[in-house]
């Protein structure tokens, strides 16, 4: 027996699904954007984390450096900077045409600049292992919200506003909704295309044993850095949404959020299971359930809880929820368990 | 920023400044950082709940000192409330992640430091509080130079304390035990020594360790519930710096970094203190890694 479900049933179900979301839960549309986005952060930090073994608390850097390339961009394109400064962000409304505009040319900016810092920096910080690597990423995210937080360019400690949503472009909500899917959507279509080639052969070759994969005769500083520059890619052009979503760009409460979207993706992907193309996506809905009733009912309270959560996840269940499934019913997946066989990972669900 | 460097060329006088007073901040830094060298070196994990136990330390001597204690005895009685808690989260979570992947345990460690500043937030509010040592003000070079009592009090206690803990290590039985299993923990195991004891000894005594420089932080400084990450990543960097378990090495480099902080923090200004101590960690493991590289053949 294999996965019972075959590709065309499975796509078919998520999009219909995806559909019928908004419209059976009105109230919740923009609560379901942020679950792609969470879906999407998740997938992104698991070609670190999970393919190549390189867990970084660092990815929020290119989540907060795209939010603030797309704002920079709609600011200049929109409004005279004095101008801008003196009304200290009550802004004219601009129309829908010039905002979709705004938003492509913001978005490219960011995936741009991002991939740029993503090959820049990773070459230098890519080549440290293991728990050397961890921290260093760490300090990274903090780093860039406190220099962000000191930049008056960018509105500095008080934070910057995005343009006000246009008329026109029906519901907020609706709208990131669906940029937020076709993200996913994107990014999950490139993995598998990646996974399922030698670049995801070579990512989990690093991860299995980096040394021996050096000696085979694999760039690892450029293949990790490439696989940096895909994470950075997406969560750029997410962030430059993000900011529009939101409205107010906050240095470290909302662009370089390293305690809570920072480690909130390292979570979702292994909730789900790290190292499986299905395995973050699963991680991040749950997740994102349990994290939004976590603010709701423990507000207060919330960070406790989440860390009671993170340790319990870590402690008790780091095979994630792709791995029990893995482990338990294994003919599910559609191979027979190997002790050896860890580099095959990214291919469960295919028929 | 060039104004500031400007000062501290033409009044040199200010630099003496700095740098005493960046000294003797360094030696609490010094005690924080010689506990996370001894829990990495014994039991291989990256304690990140390291800065929560020095700001509860703060937290545990304000309390007492706002119950009318005097605020010296602070130091003891946050060594001792540390340990206690030390322990009970070595048994709850640390003892099921010492032999696992490190990242899982930085995973649980940073869990236990979120879930400590809410909690501590919610316990003491989220004031920036400080305590009043009582102690008065040393003038130096024509009342130029300020040095406060209290920072060098701390400063000779956090060195006392640092010997005595070393003395602890190298003379008692236990630390000997600590010393072993640092070595070889399953060599320690076939001789007898029960090295789940150990390892909660060296937790909570590491818990400890930072409970009591939390009390000089607190009389020196201030704390307040989310401050605790600078004093991880700062022991991180001392380590890394110093090596494990080079604790001569960890003094020099804690005094080093206390000097360059403070240096930093008048130049660039006090709004990028924070971020000079971060973008230092990224800086100093690139340049570690850059020196590592030259003696390997790597492919680029």
């Amino acid at each position: 027996m294999t996965w019972p479900l075959n590709n065309k049933v499975l796509y078919g179900t998520i999009l219909t699904l995806t559909i019928l979301a908004p419209i059976l839960f009105p109230n919740y549309q923009t609560q379901l954007a942020y679950l792609w986005l969470m879906v999407l952060l998740a997938m992104t930090w698991d070609i670190q984390g999970g393919q190549s073994g390189y867990n970084s608390f660092g990815n929020i850097v290119f989540f907060g450096i795209g939010m603030y390339t797309t704002a920079v961009v709609q600011r200049f394109m929109f409004y005279n900077f004095d101008e801008y400064e003196k009304t200290a962000g009550t802004l004219d409304s601009i129309s829908a045409s010039d905002y979709v505009l705004s938003l492509v040319i913001g978005g490219a900016g960011s995936a741009l600049l991002c991939v740029i810092v993503a090959i820049v920096l990773g070459s230098a910080v890519l080549g440290l292992r293991g728990h050397y690597f961890a921290i260093c990423t760490l300090g990274l995210s903090i780093a860039a919200g406190e220099i962000a937080g000191g930049i008056d360019f960018i509105g500095a400690g008080s934070g910057m506003v995005t343009p006000v949503f246009p008329d026109g472009l029906g519901d907020k909500g609706i709208f990131f909704y669906i940029i937020f899917f076709v993200l996913v959507a994107a990014c999950h279509f490139t993995l598998k295309k990646l996974y399922g080639g030698r670049f995801g052969l070579a990512l989990n070759a690093i991860r299995d044993d980096e040394d021996k994969a050096e000696a085979m005769g694999l760039r690892t500083t450029r293949y990790k850095a490439v696989a940096w520059a895909v994470s950075a890619f997406y969560l750029g052009i997410a962030g430059g949404a993000m900011g529009n979503l939101i409205g107010f760009i906050d240095p470290i409460a909302t662009a370089f959020a390293g305690p809570t979207f920072g480690v909130w993706m390292v979570l979702m992907a292994i909730l789900g299971g790290k190292g499986t193309i299905w395995g973050p996506i699963i991680g991040a809905m749950v997740f994102h359930v349990t994290q939004e009733l976590f603010w709701t009912y423990l507000f207060g309270w919330q960070r406790v809880a989440l860390g009671a959560m993170i340790i319990a996840i870590v402690v008790f269940f780091p095979q994630g929820i792709m791995g029990f499934i893995r482990e338990r019913w294994p003919h599910l997946m559609g191979h027979t368990v190997d002790e050896n066989q860890t580099a095959d990972k990214g291919k469960e669900g295919a028929a | 920023m060039w104004d500031n460097i400007n000062v501290l060329v033409q009044a040199p006088i200010f630099n003496v400044q700095l740098l005493i007073d960046g000294v003797l901040i360094g030696a609490i830094f010094a005690l924080a950082a010689y506990g996370m060298a001894l829990v990495w070196g014994v039991m291989n994990i990256i304690n990140i709940a390291q800065g929560e136990f020095v700001i509860l330390g703060g937290f545990v001597t304000w309390w007492f000192t706002v119950q009318g204690m005097n605020p010296f005895l602070g130091i003891p009685v946050s060594f001792a409330v540390l340990f206690v808690v030390g322990w009970i989260i070595y048994k709850i979570v640390i003892r099921r992640v010492v032999d696992q992947d490190l990242f899982i345990s930085i995973l649980a460690t940073f869990g236990i430091s979120i879930l400590l500043q809410q909690l501590m937030n919610v316990m003491f509010d989220s004031d920036v509080q400080t305590v009043e040592s009582g102690l008065g003000t040393y003038f130096m070079f024509d009342d130029t130079v300020t040095i406060t009592e209290i920072k060098v009090v701390g400063f000779v206690l956090a060195l006392v304390l640092g010997a005595v803990i070393v003395t602890f290590m190298t003379k008692s039985k236990l630390g000997q035990a600590i010393r072993a299993t640092a070595q070889n923990a399953r060599a320690a195991r076939i001789l007898g020594i029960n090295t789940d004891r150990v390892y909660a000894v060296t937790y909570s005594l590491n818990a400890a360790i930072c409970g009591a420089a939390g009390a000089l932080v607190v009389m020196t400084w201030n704390v307040q519930a989310f401050q605790g990450l600078a004093y991880t990543v700062r022991s991180f960097m001392i380590v890394v710096v110093a090596g494990v378990g080079n604790l001569p090495a960890v003094v020099v480099s804690a005094l080093g970094l206390g000097a360059l902080e403070n240096f930093a923090g008048f130049i660039l200004g006090s709004e990028f203190q924070m971020a000079f101590i971060f973008s230092l960690l990224v800086v100093i493991l690139v340049w570690r890694n850059f020196r590592l590289k030259k003696h390997r053949q790597v492919l680029r």
